[in-house]
Order: C-alpha cells, then sequence, then structure tokens
C-alpha cells in the first residue's frame, strides 16, 4: 500500500492487538504510556524496540517483569537511536547471509524529550543522517519527569520545573521550546510527523504510515503528565486536545518535504484556555500569556504558510 | 599453506576482522586506531567482506550500535584508542553486563591532558572494572591471532562476555612486521558460527536491560563475577585449541628465561621485547633474571601468578599507567594484592614509565632492575618511582 492512500482513518481501523501490557507503573493518566500504547498497535508485531532511560523504562520493566510484548531493549539514556541503528545493520547483514529468515523488522527507537532533543540529540541525528531503515518515536512531556520534573530543551517558555522554577527573579522556563520535529526534518528523511494522543486515529494512521517506509522516520508525540504539568489525571485528554485547538502543538506530517496540517483546527481559541489548565503555568500575568499567544501565533502562520507553500 | 607476509599490523588485524567474517563493524576515527577503521571501510567497500560497516557519529555511538547489533545476534567488531575509549566508558559496562559479545581492539594511546597521541595504557587501565576480558598483545602476530581467539572466546556460550584485544599505538599499530596469515579453512575450523541464545527478534520477543531493584542487583553482579572468572577456563581451552590448529602457544603469562631465575621483570604489551633484551644483557652480566610477560588481564591469572613467582626473591613490575596518589601503578597494586597474605612470596617493586609514548631502552629496563633488586634487599623507598621523567 502506498503511504499516501491512508487519508482517512476511523475507528473500525484501529487494530485491536495490544503490544504494551497493562500492569506498569505509570501514574495514573499518564500521557506517556498512552502514546506507547497506541504506537505499539499502530506497529504492529514485526518490530524491534530500543527504549531510551526515561519513565517508560522505568514503568514498563521492572525486573523480572515487563510490559513489552514486541522484542525490547534498554541500554543507556542518550543512545536509543545509535543501538537501533546497529539492531538495523545487524538485521541486515544477517539477512542477507541467510542467518535470519527474511522477513523486514522494522527497527524503533524510542525516547522521552529529554533523551531526544537533549542528551540523545546527537546520536539521533547520526541515524538519521546514516539514513538506517528506523523510526524514532519521541514521547514529549516536556520536561524530565522521571528525575523529578527538571526542565529539557522541549519545556515551554513559562513553565515552571524544579530546575526553572518560578520565583521573584524567575518566570520559570526562560527559553522558547526547540522544534525538535524540524530539527529531525533538517536531514532531509523521507517523513517527519507531530502526533498527539489526544487525536488517537491521527496518531495510528502516521505510525502505520511511517512504518511503511523505507528509511528514517521522526515523529513526536504530544503527551501530557498529569505529575509534572500539575492537573488532576483525568484531564490528560482533554489537555492534549486543548494544546492542539490552541495551536500550542499543531498535527502535521512532512513527506519528502512537502508539509501538510492533518487536523485543521480553523481559528486558534485563546492560549489561556490550555494554560489555565495547568499548575506549571499558574505565575503567569496576563502580559506573559499575551507573550505567549503571540509567539503561537506567529508560528502557527509560519507552519501554515509552509504548508500551503507545498500543497 | 600458511605464508608469513610482510604487513602493517592493523591491516592484518583487520585482515583477521575479516577472516571471521564478522557482521557489523561500528567504529569511529581516532589515532592511532585510524587505519583499522579505515581498511575495514575499504574492504566492505570492495566486496572483500560481507558486513555493514557503520560510519557512527561518535565512540559512544560506535559501542551503542555494537549493542544493537550483538543483540540481534550479529558478530560485531569496533576499534578505539585513548579519548575514544573514555567517550565509550559508560557504554563498556552495559555491553558486559548485558553479556553481548562485542569484539574491541583497543589501540592504547596517553590520555588527555596534555594532548597526546602516542602510547601508554592509561586508557585500558580506566576501563579495568567494566568488566570485559582484556588481554595484550606484544608483536603483530599475537595482535592477529589474538584477534580470532577474542571472537571465539567472547561468544563460547559458556562465556558471552566483551573482549578487548589491547595493542600498543603506534608501537603496533604501525609498523610493518612478519605475519603468517592463515587459510581460511582453520579459521573456519576454529571460529564456529555464532549462536546467540537469546536474540531480539519478533518471533521470539525479550525484554533486555530491564532495571534492578536493590533485592536484585548484587546477584546479577555476582553473576556477573562469577561468568568473568569462569571464563578463564574457556580461554585456555580456546588457546589450547588455537595452538593445535594454528601451532601457536597462549598463556596468562608468557615466560622468559624463568627456570633459575630469582628476579623477574613483568610487563605487558609491546615493551616486552624490549624488556627481553635487556634480560638477555643482564643475563650474560650474570644476573638470574627473567620476565614474565602478562598477557590476560581480566580475568586477572591469580593462580598461575602465585606459581611462577614461587623461587623469586625480587619480582619487578613496569606500568605503563599511573594510579594518581595511589599505590602504584594499577599492574604493580594488581600484583601486590594479589600475592599479599600468601606464603613465601617474593618483594614487588614498581616503576611507572614509557607514558605518552616516551621511549624506554633496554638500559632503562636495566637500571631499573638493578635498582629493584637493591631496594628489595634495603627496603622500600617510595611505593613507586616514575621512571625518566627530567627533574
Ligand atoms: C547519562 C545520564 N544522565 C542522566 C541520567 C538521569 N536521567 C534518567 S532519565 C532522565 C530524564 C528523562 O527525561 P525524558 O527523556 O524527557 O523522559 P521522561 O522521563 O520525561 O519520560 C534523566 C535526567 C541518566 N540516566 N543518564
Ligand atoms: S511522571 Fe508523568 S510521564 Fe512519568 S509516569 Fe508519571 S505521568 Fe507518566
Ligand atoms: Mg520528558
Amino acid at each position: 500500500m502506498m503511504a499516501s492512500e491512508f487519508k482517512i482513518f476511523t475507528k473500525r481501523d484501529v487494530p485491536q492487538e495490544e503490544y504494551f501490557a497493562p500492569g506498569h507503573r505509570a501514574c495514573v493518566g499518564c500521557g506517556e504510556a498512552l502514546a506507547v500504547r497506541l504506537v505499539c498497535k499502530a506497529m504492529g508485531k514485526d518490530v524491534i524496540v530500543s527504549n531510551a532511560t526515561g519513565c517508560i523504562e522505568i514503568i514498563s520493566s521492572l525486573y523480572p517483569d515487563t510490559s513489552w510484548e514486541v522484542p525490547w531493549i534498554h541500554t543507556l539514556f542518550e543512545n536509543a537511536a545509535a543501538v537501533a541503528s546497529g539492531i538495523e545493520a545487524g538485521l541486515k547483514a544477517m539477512r542477507r547471509k541467510g542467518k535470519i529468515p527474511d522477513k523486514r523488522i522494522k527497527v524503533v527507537a524510542m525516547g522521552g524529550d529529554g533523551a531526544t532533543s537533549d542528551i540523545g540529540l546527537q546520536a539521533i541525528s547520526g541515524a538519521l543522517e546514516r539514513g538506517h531503515d528506523l523510526m524514532y518515536v519521541c514521547y514529549d512531556n516536556e520536561a524530565y519527569m522521571n528525575t523529578g520534573i527538571q526542565r529539557s530543551s522541549a519545556t515551554p517558555y513559562g513553565a515552571s520545573t524544579t530546575t526553572s522554577p518560578a520565583g521573584k527573579k524567575s518566570i520559570g522556563q526562560y527559553t522558547w521550546k526547540k522544534n525538535m520535529p524540524e530539527i529531525a526534518a533538517a536531514h532531509n528523511i523521507p517523513y517527519v510527523a507531530t502526533a498527539s494522543v489526544g487525536r488517537p486515529f491521527d496518531l495510528i494512521r502516521k505510525v502505520q504510515k511511517g512504518m511503511q517506509i523505507e528509511g528514517p522516520v521522526y515523529l513526536h508525540v504530544f503527551s501530557p503528565c498529569p505529575t509534572g504539568w500539575r492537573f488532576k489525571p483525568d484531564l490528560s485528554i482533554a489537555v492534549a486536545k486543548k494544546a492542539v485547538q490552541t495551536g500550542v502543538f499543531p498535527l502535521y506530517e512532512g513527506e519528502n518535504g512537502e508539509y501538510r496540517l492533518t487536523v485543521n483546527i480553523g481559528e486558534l481559541k485563546p492560549i489561556e484556555e490550555y494554560l489555565n489548565m495547568q499548575g506549571r503555568f499558574r505565575h503567569l500575568t496576563d502580559d506573559d500569556k499575551q507573550l505567549i499567544q503571540e509567539r503561537i501565533k506567529k508560528e502557527y502562520e509560519k507552519l501554515k504558510a509552509k504548508c500551503a507553500s507545498t500543497d | 599453506m600458511p605464508e608469513r607476509t610482510g604487513m602493517e599490523v592493523s591491516i592484518a588485524l583487520s585482515e583477521a576482522v575479516k577472516m571471521c567474517k564478522t557482521d557489523v563493524v561500528s567504529a569511529y576515527p581516532i589515532t592511532p586506531q585510524t587505519h583499522i577503521v579505515e581498511h575495514l571501510a575499504e574492504l566492505v567497500a570492495d566486496d572483500e567482506m560481507d558486513a555493514e560497516f557503520i560510519p557512527v557519529e561518535s565512540e559512544h555511538s560506535a559501542l551503542s550500535a555494537c549493542l544493537g547489533s550483538s543483540a540481534v545476534g550479529a558478530r560485531t567488531f569496533t576499534a578505539t584508542a585513548g579519548q575514544g575509549l573514555e567517550l565509550m566508558h559508560e557504554v563498556m559496562y552495559i555491553a558486559s553486563s548485558m553479556r553481548l559479545p562485542i569484539v574491541m581492539a583497543l589501540c592504547n594511546r596517553a590520555l588527555s591532558a596534555p594532548l597526546s597521541v602516542w602510547c601508554d595504557h592509561g586508557d585500558a587501565m580506566s576501563i579495568r572494572d567494566t568488566g570485559w576480558i582484556q588481554v595484550f598483545a606484544e608483536n603483530g602476530q599475537e595482535v592477529f591471532d589474538m584477534t580470532i581467539q577474542a571472537f571465539r572466546i567472547a561468544e563460547d556460550a559458556d562465556v558471552l562476555l566483551p573482549v578487548v584485544v589491547n595493542l600498543d599505538g603506534f608501537n603496533l599499530t604501525h609498523v610493518v612486521e612478519p605475519i603468517i596469515l592463515p587459510d581460511q579453512e582453520q579459521v573456519d575450523r576454529y571460529l564456529p558460527e555464532f549462536h546467540y541464545p537469546y536474540p531480539l527478534h519478533p518471533d521470539k520477543p525479550v525484554s533486555m536491560g530491564t532495571y534492578a531493584p536493590p533485592h536484585l542487583y548484587i546477584e546479577v553482579k555476582k553473576a556477573q563475577d562469577e561468568a568473568l572468572k569462569n571464563s578463564k577456563q574457556i580461554i585456555l581451552k580456546a588457546w589450547d585449541e588455537f595452538r593445535q590448529i594454528f601451532g601457536r602457544e597462549y598463556n596468562p603469562i608468557e615466560l622468559y628465561c624463568m627456570d633459575d631465575a630469582d628476579v623477574a621483570v613483568m610487563a605487558m604489551g609491546s615493551i616486552n621485547e624490549t624488556v627481553s633484551l635487556a634480560i638477555d644483557e643482564l643475563r650474560e652480566e650474570g644476573l638470574k633474571v627473567g620476565q614474565l610477560k602478562l598477557r590476560l588481564w581480566r580475568p586477572f591469572p591469580h593462580t598461575e601468578l602465585r606459581e611462577v613467582v614461587k623461587s623469586l626473591k625480587t619480582l619487578i613490575v613496569i606500568d605503563r599507567a599511573i594510579s594518581f596518589g595511589g599505590p602504584g601503578g594499577p599492574v604493580c597494586s594488581e600484583v601486590r594484592s594479589s600475592l599479599y597474605e600468601h606464603e613465601g612470596m617474593p618483594h614487588v617493586i614498581g616503576f611507572v614509565t614509557g607514558l605518552g609514548g616516551r621511549e624506554v631502552k633496554t638500559s632503562d629496563f636495566k637500571k631499573m632492575v638493578r635498582k629493584g633488586v637493591e631496594q628489595a634487599e634495603k627496603g622500600l623507598e617510595e611505593d613507586y618511582e616514575i621512571v625518566g621523567a627530567r627533574e
């Protein structure tokens, strides 16, 4: 099937199989665990997962238990993409030499925003640039949650974290979120997409599309964390949806350099609707929110222009 | 019939990797290891070797990629030196703890700062406790042979541990030596196909690298320690079979002029050749001196050491690395603690020398021997001495 044939996706098309088993130790309402569950559903069984250190690895793999029903390896925090490169190369050589059955296995590296946009960035860049047949999935909860809500370069402006605390002299995080999908796209890889647990069909469709592409694929999944963002666990999906509607996290895909918004949201909802749901933004003044609003609008316009120019 | 060929040692090593039918090479260039990566890349490019060559962006990724390829059951090789090894450091522990039988050539290089590309064993000593099997080669033929042995040992189902083959940077990597290249058939007979018992594969999913709470960690580490210690039996067996097929002998500690010796010099790596020359001259001068070449660094050959030093009065240990502010060179302090508490053991005198590629001559070793003997008689002045530094 051609990748571009995936245009419409409905409930019926969601695979029934589960490859990320329940019983893991994630907090109630964990957006990352949901992201991984959906990604695994969509990938199917013919994969090998290379996982970075972080919440997901910890909550899913307390020896001797495991949530992984697909082959899975965790080694370190910053090297999931490099390990995946080795897996891909090893499979390729052994398949060619007839040492394993001649069957395509997609290698999937996964990591949090810290593992992806900070400490593992070099290894990811290397893996994407070398053109391995692998998919990299970043589940982004906008901080180092596993170690106690420290800021990362993916933490949004104004968010209070334990290492970017809001205070008399501090707005909290004083830098703007690093645009990791764009960094991935700059490697000229065949497919880059953003996705959200608030839009599961869109997410599943993108994973399935990515699975069929030969070569490097990058997927960035917005994954709210009730514990770190300070909201009630039953609001994870609502927060994720609001991020899409306000333009905080637009859903798009870039296929061979052609960009497309996959979820059209029309007029952006006011940013307060998103910020006010979360304790991490509690300290922000109206002026601060205004500043964020302007930035979001500008970024969104830029993205729309890019989509229009390649339409 | 195997022939003797003049060959740069780095090229010979690469040829060994080829003859082992390696599946994946993942390495990042660093002096003095460059000729190895370059030659392997060339062998793959020219279709002389059916392998995947991963031109990684760093040593951290080089060894990380090795973890992945080894975990799917591919025969995996890497090579590095000095700073490259330091960048791999964190990954070294993973390879051994997760029982991934990767083979690495370590082209021994001094560590920065100041920057030095030349040989000493500072890099090797920094990975002493990472759980890898570690061997040192003295010359080009040993480098070639030990590379083949390394795969055989690492991949043995009763071992499954990574192996580092140490070869001195420049003094070995960049010299042309006569090498006997075996027939492919001999290598094939010696080295069976690699079958990893629990490879990552969708047909039989496994989880590798789960995390251990306090009530499990120590058991895992004890098992790992036992695996490394027990590997010695397999190493000895692998060397014995190597002798049967290739006719060359390998031992944890190689002996030279030890029959009637009451003094011995112990060293690792290529300086052993210079030490041998010093031994010859000292013998002519009437000193009953012998030589112990330490080949097997991990697992440390305690029993063999205690046996061979029994008749000695003095054992002089040469280190090419410093343990800053510590008890002496790493090899010397290891030897001392191995012998301490045992009956009738010799005095152990330590010298640190040959750092950062500084040449150590026959005459220097002769001086160390005489000084060591004197110190053993009079008692230690200092725990160790750094030889060759201008005051
Ligand atoms: C080299 C190294 N540095 C630091 C750590 C500590 N550490 C483990 S997970 C983590 C943060 C993970 O953050 P992220 O990748 O965003 O994943 P999350 O836990 O948020 O899912 C840190 C700092 C480590 N394990 N290794
Ligand atoms: S801290 Fe956040 S990301 Fe981590 S398990 Fe809890 S909810 Fe999930
Ligand atoms: Mg995170």
